[in-house]
């Protein structure tokens, strides 16, 4: 079991900042378009973080022309170019899928007090 | 032709380098030890047999402590013969690592299945269920056996609950994605038979 643990471990990568949800992430996809690739930004409220090790994904939601949109990305993904962390939230709860019955003014999070 | 035994560890996922993730089965493949070399003129085929995990010796039986001695080789808990294309290149007593594999090459991987104990018609053979409610009586049992059109008999061979599971299977053509020569570990894409820590044989595809 040790063995298959450190399979995983190695698929983890080291440049990923700390966030966790009610934190305001930029992150910085690789989209392949064709032959090409490019750097796509998606930046929303992060909701929600699952699973473990290389198998740990976490939720993005941000409203887009007033249409939810909600992008699940894997943490250790290689697609990932990089994760900018914006803004730290207050929040209480590991999960904040409230927010999706929210909009406006409710659906705003306190900044983090440091 | 080559293979190599080993160990099933469990399963993970491993991304690419065009970073799209795979569905990967670890496999501890060897070292194995080249234990007997059976050839043409005194077995009437070739073949090499393998030993996987090192024993004590005070672990194996007399008779195949003797076969261990006569090889002056460590005893060990798997023997298995495996079919090599150049038995030639191998000695008695050689070592075998997951290195004799490469990424991207197809292999057969076989492994006894998951045991599933006595299992009824449906989860052995697929059949179909009786519907749970509404006053049926009739839920998860074999149906019919036969009618008078066969002779009102039973042919032999009819599906019937039993024993399920514990057989020897083979997955063919499964991608090497990985080796890991120092650990000698095998990452193979997909699904591979049997249960953790289970024996597997690796074996190159095609013949």
């Amino acid at each position: 079991m040790d063995l298959l643990q450190s399979v995983e471990n190695e698929q983890l990568r080291a440049d990923i900042p700390e966030f966790g949800p009610g934190d305001t992430v930029r992150v910085h996809v690789k989209v392949v378009e064709g032959n090409r690739e490019r750097i796509q930004v998606f930046e929303g409220v992060v909701i929600g973080r699952r699973g473990k090790g290389s198998q740990e994904t976490f939720t993005v939601r941000r409203v887009s022309y007033g249409v939810g949109v909600e992008r699940v990305f894997p943490v250790h993904s290689r697609r990932i170019d990089k994760i900018e962390v914006l803004r730290r939230g207050h929040v209480r709860r590991a999960k904040l899928y409230y927010l999706r019955q929210l909009s406006g003014k409710a659906a705003r999070i306190k900044e983090k007090r440091s | 032709m080559k293979g190599i035994l080993g160990k099933k560890l469990g399963m993970t996922q491993v991304p690419l380098e065009d970073g799209t993730v795979v569905p990967v089965t670890v496999i501890q493949a060897g070292p194995c030890t080249v234990v007997q070399k059976k050839t043409a003129t005194t077995d009437g085929y070739t073949a090499l047999q393998l030993g996987f995990e090192p024993l004590p010796a005070a672990k194996v039986t007399k008779p195949l402590r003797g076969h261990f001695d006569k090889k002056h080789v460590q005893p060990v808990r798997y023997l298995r013969e495996i079919k090599f294309s150049d038995p030639d290149s191998f000695d008695v007593g050689q070592e075998i690592k997951a290195d004799i594999f490469a990424p991207g090459e197809k292999v057969h991987v076989t492994a006894m299945s998951k045991g599933k104990g006595y299992a009824g018609m449906i989860k052995r053979w697929g059949g179909r269920r009786g519907p749970m409610g509404h006053g049926s009586k009739f839920h998860r049992a074999p149906g019919t056996l036969a009618a008078p059109r066969s002779g009102s008999r039973v042919f032999p061979g009819r599906k019937m609950p039993g024993r399920m599971g514990f057989d020897r299977v083979t997955v063919k053509n499964l991608q090497v994605v990985r080796v890991d020569a120092e650990r000698n570990l095998l990452l193979v894409k997909g699904s591979v038979p049997g249960t953790r820590g289970r024996l597997v044989i690796v074996r190159s595809a095609g013949r």
